[in-house]
C-alpha cells in the first residue's frame, strides 16, 4: 500500500511523507523521518516521552495520527537547540544532572519549553503540575524542577 | 483502514452513512487512539472532524456559549469569558489528563466516549448543557445527559455527530463547581465526582440548583432530590447535611479496587457538599 501523502512543517522545514492511515505521528517521526528524539514510553498518552508541539499545543505524538499533521506545524526536540548552541533548558538539564537514563528527557524538555512559553516565571508547584504528564523513573523529579527553575530565570534575564 | 478529513459537516455525515464498515469519529483521539492501539476497536474508516468549518470555535451568542466539538479543553481554560460564566465546567474540562492531553481532548469526545467516570460530564449535566447533534436527518438539540446510555454506549445513531455543546447565558448570582476524588493529585480516573450549579436571589437564597454525580453509576446521576433540598436555603449546615445524604443515597456504585461501594457513597456526599459550597461562594453567596 502506498499510503497517504502528507505535507507538513517540522521544525520550520517543509516535509513530505507517505504514511499508513493508522500510523501514529510518533512512528512517522521515528521510523520514516529518522527523528528519533521523541521516544515511545507507554504509547497511551500517560508518560509524555513522545511529547511534541503541534500548532503551538503540547501533545503526545503517540496519540496523533501521522495523517493529522497535514498542513500543520510540528516542533520536535531536534529543533530545540540553535545549531550547536543548546537551548537554556537543555544547558540547565546538563548542569543540574536532571537526567539519568535520558529516555524521558526529550519529552520533559519539550513540555518545559511549552510551560515557560506560557508562564515565564512559574512557581515550583506550577512546574510540577505543568510537567505532570511526563514521567521519569530515575531522577525523582527534583533535579528536573531545579533545572527548569534555573532555565526560567536565565531566559527571563535574556 | 481509511482516514478522511472532511471540511463540512454534510460531507462528514455522508462519508459515515455511505460507509458499510465500522466508522469512528476522531476528535482529539485521546480515547479513540488508545482504544485502537489496545485492539478494542478496529474501525474501517476514521472521520477526523477537526477540519470541519466552525467546529474549532467557541462562540459567545445572545443565548450563551457554543463550544465547537473540536475545541481542545486547553482552549476552554484560556477563554476568560467562558471561565467567568461557567467556572465549574471549565475546571472539570481542565482536569482531564495532562497538559499534553489537554492540547487534544474535547468535552464532546469526553461525552461521546461515555465513560461513567468522564470528568466534564457531571459538570455539564449540572450546568444544564445541551448537545447540538448533526445527522442524516438534520440537527437536533438534546440535554447532554441524553447522549451516554451506559459505559461506552451512546444514543447517537449512525452518521450522527455532536457539533456543539451549548451552555446558557448566566443570570446574575449564579455559580458552578466540580470536584472529583482520585488517589493521586493529577492524571487519574475519578473514583467519585460531583458537579453543582446554583442560582441565588438578592438575599443569597438558592432559587435553582442542579446536582450531578459521576462514577457512581453506569451514567451520570442527576440528583433531582438534591435540588429540592437546596432551593430556598442559604446552604446552612443542616441543608448541606441533607444534601450529602441525598447524594449518598442516589449512588449505585460498583465495588472495585479503586473504591468500595461504602466509600464511594460516603465520598459522593462529601464532594457534593463541598462543590455546593464552592458554587455558592462563586455565585456571591456568603
Ligand atoms: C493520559 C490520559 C489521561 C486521561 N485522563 C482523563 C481524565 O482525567 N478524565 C477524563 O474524563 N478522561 C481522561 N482521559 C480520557 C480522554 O482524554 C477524555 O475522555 C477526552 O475528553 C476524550 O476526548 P477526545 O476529543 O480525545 O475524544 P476521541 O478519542 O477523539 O473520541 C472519543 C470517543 O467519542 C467519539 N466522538 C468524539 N467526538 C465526537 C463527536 N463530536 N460526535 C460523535 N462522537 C464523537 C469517538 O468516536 C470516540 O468513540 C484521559 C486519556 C488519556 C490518554
Amino acid at each position: 500500500m502506498a499510503g497517504l501523502a502528507v505535507s507538513t512543517t517540522i521544525n520550520g522545514d517543509s516535509v513530505e511523507y507517505l504514511c499508513q492511515p493508522d500510523e501514529t505521528l510518533l512512528d512517522v517521526l521515528r521510523d520514516r523521518l529518522g527523528l528519533t528524539g521523541a521516544k515511545e514510553g507507554c504509547g497511551t498518552g500517560d508518560c509524555g516521552a513522545c511529547s511534541i508541539i503541534l500548532d503551538g499545543r503540547l501533545v503526545c505524538s503517540c496519540l496523533v495520527l501521522g495523517a493529522e499533521a497535514e498542513g500543520r506545524r510540528v516542533e520536535t526536540i531536534e529543533g530545540m537547540a540553535d545549531g550547536d548552541v543548546l537551548h537554556p533548558l537543555q544547558q540547565k538539564f546538563i548542569e543540574h544532572a536532571a537526567l539519568q537514563c535520558g529516555i524521558c528527557t526529550p519529552g520533559f524538555l519539550i513540555a518545559a519549553k511549552d510551560l515557560l512559553a506560557r508562564n515565564p516565571d512559574p512557581t515550583e508547584e506550577e512546574i510540577r503540575f505543568g510537567l505532570a504528564g511526563n514521567l521519569c523513573r530515575c531522577t525523582g523529579y527534583d533535579k528536573i524542577v531545579r533545572a527548569v527553575q534555573d532555565a526560567a530565570s536565565v531566559m527571563r534575564a535574556a | 483502514m481509511r482516514y478522511l478529513r472532511p471540511l463540512s459537516m454534510e460531507d462528514a455525515i455522508g462519508m459515515i452513512t455511505n460507509s458499510a464498515g465500522t466508522v469512528a469519529v476522531l476528535a482529539g483521539g485521546s480515547d479513540l487512539l488508545v482504544r485502537m492501539k489496545g485492539g478494542f476497536v478496529e474501525p474501517d474508516l476514521i472521520v477526523d472532524i477537526k477540519a470541519i468549518e466552525g467546529l474549532s470555535e467557541i462562540r459567545e451568542t445572545a443565548e450563551g456559549f457554543s463550544i465547537g466539538a473540536a475545541v481542545p479543553c486547553a482552549v476552554l481554560g484560556e477563554h476568560a469569558a467562558l471561565r467567568k460564566a461557567w467556572p465549574g465546567v471549565v475546571e472539570a474540562a481542565n482536569l482531564i489528563g495532562s497538559k499534553q492531553v489537554q492540547g487534544r481532548c474535547t468535552i464532546a469526545g469526553n461525552l461521546c466516549n461515555a465513560s461513567p467516570a468522564a470528568d466534564s460530564v457531571p459538570a455539564l449535566v449540572a450546568a444544564g448543557a445541551k448537545a447540538l447533534v448533526a445527522g442524516p436527518k438534520g440537527n437536533r438539540t438534546v440535554p447532554v445527559e441524553a447522549i451516554p446510555t451506559g459505559p461506552g454506549k451512546t444514543s447517537l445513531a449512525k452518521g450522527e455527530i455532536v457539533r456543539e455543546i451549548l451552555l446558557e447565558k448566566r443570570p446574575p448570582r449564579a455559580g458552578d463547581a466540580y470536584l472529583r476524588f482520585i488517589p493521586r493529585t493529577e492524571m487519574d480516573i475519578a473514583v467519585v465526582s460531583a458537579g453543582v450549579n446554583l442560582t441565588l436571589d438578592a438575599k443569597g437564597a438558592v432559587t435553582s440548583a442542579r446536582v450531578a454525580l459521576g462514577a457512581v453509576a453506569p451514567t451520570v446521576v442527576l440528583v433531582e432530590e438534591a435540588a429540592g433540598i437546596l432551593v430556598g436555603s442559604r446552604l446552612d449546615d443542616a441543608t448541606l447535611e441533607k444534601l450529602a445524604k441525598a447524594c449518598s443515597d442516589a449512588c449505585r456504585p460498583i465495588d472495585d479496587k479503586r473504591g468500595t461501594i461504602a466509600f464511594r457513597r460516603k465520598v459522593a456526599g462529601v464532594l457534593a457538599r463541598r462543590a455546593a459550597a464552592a458554587a455558592y461562594a462563586r455565585a456571591g453567596g456568603k
